[in-house]
Order: C-alpha cells, then sequence, then structure tokens
C-alpha cells in the first residue's frame, strides 16, 4: 500500500466504524402534534398485543390523523425499550420491578403506570388429563420441581412436563412471584416464545402443565381450577381467583397529547369494550 | 521528447508509467493519474471493508462483553462452567454450560445425518450422474440453501417435530432431535456443494489411472476419489457445521428451551443463539443481563471463527496440493 490516498480511505473507514461500536444512543420519545394527530408507539405484552392492536385499529379509525404502532416482545421487552426511552407506551401485564425502575430513573426516565383492564392467568393441562384442580401451594411446587408426578396431585401416574413463557414474558414474572414465590422455574420447564407455543405444546402432550392468559383459552386445552376458583370474568372482577393481575401500560411520566387522549379513550367504555371483546376483564 | 497528441490518452492497455510527456498537474496526464489513484483508493477500500467489519463486529462483541467477564456479580469467566441461568433473578445467576451442551447437541445430530449424507450425495452427483441430472440438481440444491430459516422453522414445528415424536414415541414434537434433523436440511446444500467442488477438482488422470489398473467406478470413488478430495470434504463438514451452530430461528421455534444440563437427545434443549434471541429484546443497554448475552455471542463468534479458519486453511492446503 504505497498510496497514501488508499492508506486514508481504509483508515477513515476503520475509524469510523470502531466509532460506532460506542454507539447504542436512546433516542427519546416519539409523540408528536396535538391531540388529535400525532403518532404513538407501543410495545411490550404478549399477552396484551393482540387487544393492543384492536385499539390501535379501533381508536385510527376514528381518529385517522393518529398513526399508532404496537409490537409484542413481551413484557420485558416493553419496559426495556421504555427505559431505553425507544416507545411511548410499554405494555405490561405485569408491574415494574424495583430494578427496573431504578434503572429508569437512572436514565432520567419516570414510569407511570395506567391500569387499562384486568386479567387472569389460567392454568391449562390436556384434555385427557384427569385433574381439576390444583391448590396455588401444588402449582407452586410443581413449577418448582419439588412435585413432579401427576399422581402426587391426584392424577395418573405419569411425569409432569412444565411448559412455560420464556423469561421476556411478564406472565414468566407475575407466575415467579405469585405461583413461586419468588422461587426459580425448574430446570426442566420448557421456556417458549408465545401463549399459542404453549397451548400447542399442551395440547399435543397428554402430561403438560401450562399458564395461559385467559384471553387465549380455548378447547384444544382444558383449563383447571386455582384454590377450587376457575377464571372467569367473575372470578377475575371480585379479585376471588388467585391468580388475577392488572395489565398495564407505562409511560414515561403522566401521559400528555395524543397519548393522554388514547389512554383516556382506552378507559372509556368505547375502548373497555375492545377488552371485552379480546375476551379479557373490564377494569370496572 | 514524445508527444501523445496523435495517440488516444486513455490508460487502458498499460499498468505503469501510461503515457510519457511530462505534463504537469492539470494535463491529460497529470488527470488520468489523478482518477487513477482515486480509483485505486476507492476499490482497495472495498476490498478491505470485509475486514474491516469483521474487525469492528469482535471489538463490539468484545467491548460489550467485558462489563460481564470482569464483574464478580455475573461470574466472570464461571458463566462458561455454571449451569444455572437465570437472568431475572434476584440476585441474577448466569452460568451458560448446559446451553452451549444444546448447542453441541443439535449440531451433532444435524452433522451425523448431514455429513453421510451429503457426501454420499456428492459423490453420487460428481461420479456418477449424468450431465442432466447434475445441472438440475445444482440448481436445487442451492435453491434449498436459499430458502428463509424461518420456513425451515415453521416445518419443523408443524410437521418434521410430531412426525419424530410419532415415530419415537416421544412426549413432545419440540426436542433436541427434532431441531438437529431440521438443521440437517439446512447443512445439506453446503456440505453437498463443496463437496462435490471438491471431487470435481480432483485431476482426471487420478480417474482414468484407477480405472485402468481395474478398479470399478465405485471403488475408484471411495478408494481414489474421495480421499484425494478428502481436505476439501472436511471443509464443507466444517462450514456445514458452522451453519448449523449459528441457526436460530429454527432452534428458537423447535428445541424446546430448556435449561437442564443433559446429552439426552429426546429432550429439550436450548442452544445459545435461541437464548441471545429470546432474551436480547427484554434487556437494558449497559445492564448486567445485556452484558451475559454479549458473553455468550463472543462465544458463539469465536467457535464459528474457528470452524471456518480450519475449514480455510484446510481448503488452502488442497488447493496448493493440486498446483503442480
Amino acid at each position: 500500500m504505497r498510496n497514501a490516498l488508499t492508506l486514508g480511505v481504509i483508515g477513515a473507514m476503520a475509524l469510523g466504524t470502531l466509532g460506532l461500536v460506542g454507539c447504542g444512543s436512546s433516542t427519546t420519545g416519539t409523540t408528536t402534534g396535538s391531540s388529535t394527530s400525532g403518532a404513538l408507539t407501543v410495545a411490550g405484552s404478549d399477552t396484551m398485543v393482540n387487544m393492543a392492536q384492536a385499539w390501535a385499529d379501533t381508536y385510527t379509525k376514528d381518529n385517522p390523523g393518529v398513526s399508532i404502532a404496537v409490537k409484542g416482545g413481551g413484557s420485558g421487552t416493553g419496559i426495556a425499550a421504555l427505559i431505553n426511552g425507544t416507545v411511548d407506551f410499554a405494555d405490561a401485564s405485569r408491574e415494574m420491578k424495583p430494578e427496573e425502575i431504578a434503572q429508569a430513573q437512572a436514565k432520567g426516565i419516570k414510569p407511570v403506570a395506567t391500569k387499562v383492564a384486568r386479567d387472569g392467568v389460567a392454568i391449562v393441562v390436556n384434555p385427557a388429563n384427569k385433574v381439576e384442580n390444583l391448590t396455588l401451594d401444588q402449582l407452586g411446587k410443581i413449577y418448582l420441581g419439588t412435585i413432579t408426578n401427576w399422581k402426587d396431585v391426584g392424577g395418573a401416574d405419569a411425569p409432569i412436563t412444565l411448559v412455560s413463557r420464556d423469561p421476556s414474558s411478564g406472565t414468566y414474572e407475575f407466575m415467579t412471584s405469585k405461583a413461586l414465590k419468588g422461587g426459580k422455574f425448574a430446570g426442566s420447564a420448557k421456556l417458549l416464545g408465545s401463549t399459542q407455543a404453549v397451548v400447542d405444546e399442551v395440547k399435543a402432550d397428554p402430561n403438560a402443565i401450562g399458564y395461559i392468559g385467559v384471553g387465549y383459552e380455548s378447547s384444544a386445552v382444558k383449563v383447571i381450577g386455582v384454590d377450587g376458583i376457575k377464571a372467569s370474568t367473575a372470578t377475575v372482577k371480585d379479585e376471588s381467583y388467585p391468580l388475577w393481575r392488572f395489565l398495564n401500560m407505562y409511560s414515561n411520566g403522566e401521559p400528555t397529547g395524543v397519548a393522554k387522549a388514547y389512554v383516556d379513550w382506552i378507559l372509556s367504555p368505547a375502548g373497555q369494550k375492545v377488552v371485552t371483546d379480546q375476551g379479557f376483564v373490564t377494569l370496572n | 521528447m514524445l508527444v501523445s497528441v496523435g495517440m488516444s490518452s486513455d490508460v487502458s492497455g498499460a499498468m505503469d508509467e501510461p503515457l510519457r510527456d511530462r505534463g504537469g498537474r492539470a494535463s491529460r496526464t497529470g488527470r488520468a493519474r489523478a482518477v487513477e489513484a482515486v480509483v485505486k483508493a476507492a476499490i482497495a477500500g472495498s476490498g478491505w471493508i470485509a475486514i474491516v467489519i469483521l474487525t469492528a463486529i469482535a471489538a463490539f462483541l468484545a467491548v460489550n462483553a467485558w462489563p460481564a467477564l470482569s464483574s464478580s456479580a455475573a461470574g466472570g469467566w464461571k458463566m462458561l462452567t455454571g449451569s444455572l441461568w437465570y437472568p431475572t433473578a434476584s440476585p441474577p445467576e448466569f452460568g451458560f454450560l448446559p446451553y452451549i451442551v444444546s448447542t453441541l447437541r443439535v449440531t451433532g445430530v444435524a452433522l451425523a445425518i448431514a455429513v453421510p449424507v451429503g457426501i454420499a450425495a456428492a459423490v453420487f452427483i460428481s461420479e456418477f450422474a449424468g450431465r442432466r441430472f447434475k445441472e438440475f440438481s445444482k440448481s436445487v440444491i442451492e435453491f434449498m440453501a436459499a430458502v428463509p430459516s424461518v420456513v425451515y422453522g415453521l416445518m419443523g414445528v408443524y410437521v418434521v417435530g410430531p412426525a419424530i415424536k410419532d415415530l419415537f414415541h416421544l412426549p413432545s414434537a419440540l426436542t433436541a432431535l427434532s431441531a438437529g434433523v431440521v438443521l440437517s436440511f439446512m447443512a445439506l446444500p453446503t456440505i453437498i456443494s463443496i463437496s462435490e467442488d471438491a471431487m470435481h477438482a480432483v485431476p482426471n488422470d487420478l480417474r482414468m489411472g484407477s480405472l485402468a489398473l481395474g478398479n470399478t467406478r465405485w471403488q475408484t470413488a471411495y478408494k481414489v476419489i474421495v480421499p484425494a478430495a478428502g481436505s476439501g470434504i472436511f471443509a464443507s463438514v466444517m462450514l456445514g457445521m458452522g451453519r448449523a451452530i449459528g441457526e436460530t430461528m429454527v432452534v428458537l421455534m423447535v428445541a424446546g428451551g430448556t435449561m437442564d444440563l443433559t446429552w439426552s437427545l429426546t429432550a429439550s434443549a436450548r442452544p445459545l443463539t435461541a437464548v441471545i434471541a429470546s432474551e436480547m429484546g427484554e434487556v437494558v443497554q449497559g445492564g448486567l443481563h445485556y452484558s451475559a448475552l454479549f458473553v455468550i455471542g463472543l462465544t458463539l463468534f469465536v467457535i464459528t471463527f474457528a470452524a471456518n479458519l480450519a475449514a480455510d486453511l484446510v481448503l488452502e492446503r488442497q488447493r496448493k496440493r493440486w498446483r503442480r
């Protein structure tokens, strides 16, 4: 390489690409425009993603000046995106953890939760399974790996196959805190990426147990009771079902402008009607 | 003093010292030389860009993996030997040995199927097939390599997985075996294509000599051609292995995702690529979990780099061997 110009071009390219190594800065929020026009980005919970898309579709039909982009990826993904400053709303089927709130504040984000619906986490087994009910304690022990055979909880003599969501899922974190009381899922638990994958696996394996949001119940799998109570709109609304929870939308500070109009609409009867249509439970 | 007025003043046809007029910078020679210098610099830059990008990727991985490797909270180098991966627990644990074993299990199954089938197919195409079949199969194999991996993933979840589940009476369709079988479909085109090229490169003299000495075509193939093409075949296996190790979508959808440290092929698995793909979305930039995922990325990078380097060195040796 005798040519100084050649060296110069290569050097500039190298410096440029190595400079990108240090890159990865976050962008600020993306809400723009007045109340009836603008763009919003929503990301997070896979449990909520269909409902979030339905909300977005219905709202933008009546408010054509607004465009709303909805993505899934799990509650953890949405919260991480909120902390990184890349979304307006993080859909979360759980609450933010203290560590996440600390991380957010360290980056100058002030997370504010708006409850938008209620949900119950239904425990499902294969239709061939004779078990009808589990106590919350038994459920926890099953997923911790302490109880490993169906015969210990009133079923057939067969090993229990654990089916779970993966750690980015809010439902996974909710089960960790509510059912496992902060413990850890057994190593043999299959960590699947979506509710549909959980349903497919429980449908195919006679000894499987899994957990899904009530909005995803189907005839392919059998829902069992927890502590004697089956998940239904009534038992979730009066909070008697042990695995009930709020579905949240987190934003950076109180929502303003387009974001506020959108959230107000979601909490209105029109938005809550979408909640019922999707199989979830309204707030009130 | 030579004058170039009567001649064409473009520089094609001569490498150095193309023109002999003693013009200054503003003359035709000066401009032509300037153009050549710029063009040389630009194409040299393009030539080097791959190396620059690869170095930048390696640097990016190392820089982002360093916080986890140097932190005692994450376990540093013990991450490669720990068997508990609970990144969202308090306190978090970051041992990913089970995932290394998962990658090996799944790749092992893929190669166990793809290597014999691939080499046999390459032998057939190179030594026995007619010209029309050769052309036809080459296109089909290239097409197989071009099918998107998510399509293979769908096939795995809805076709291959259930078929294996029924065939071996397994409780689940999502196992290391199912994922390995689908990965073998993906490694096969690479192995066939490069092995066939290696066999084709063996000089015809060897074939003719072998046949002349009384070997049948099959004996020639396995006694003479395959050993002669050995380096190229080895390289193809290394590249097929690289493909299987790096595959993400298929193992994410088909392998089942368990953390257990086991060598069983009928149990589920969670290869390194699947861990990164399923968890990268939920990490906060700069956090410990983020850095731990980069350590996994760096591990994958090193393994694939080593496999490709081995393949390249062996191929180079083969090229030198036949260059008499």
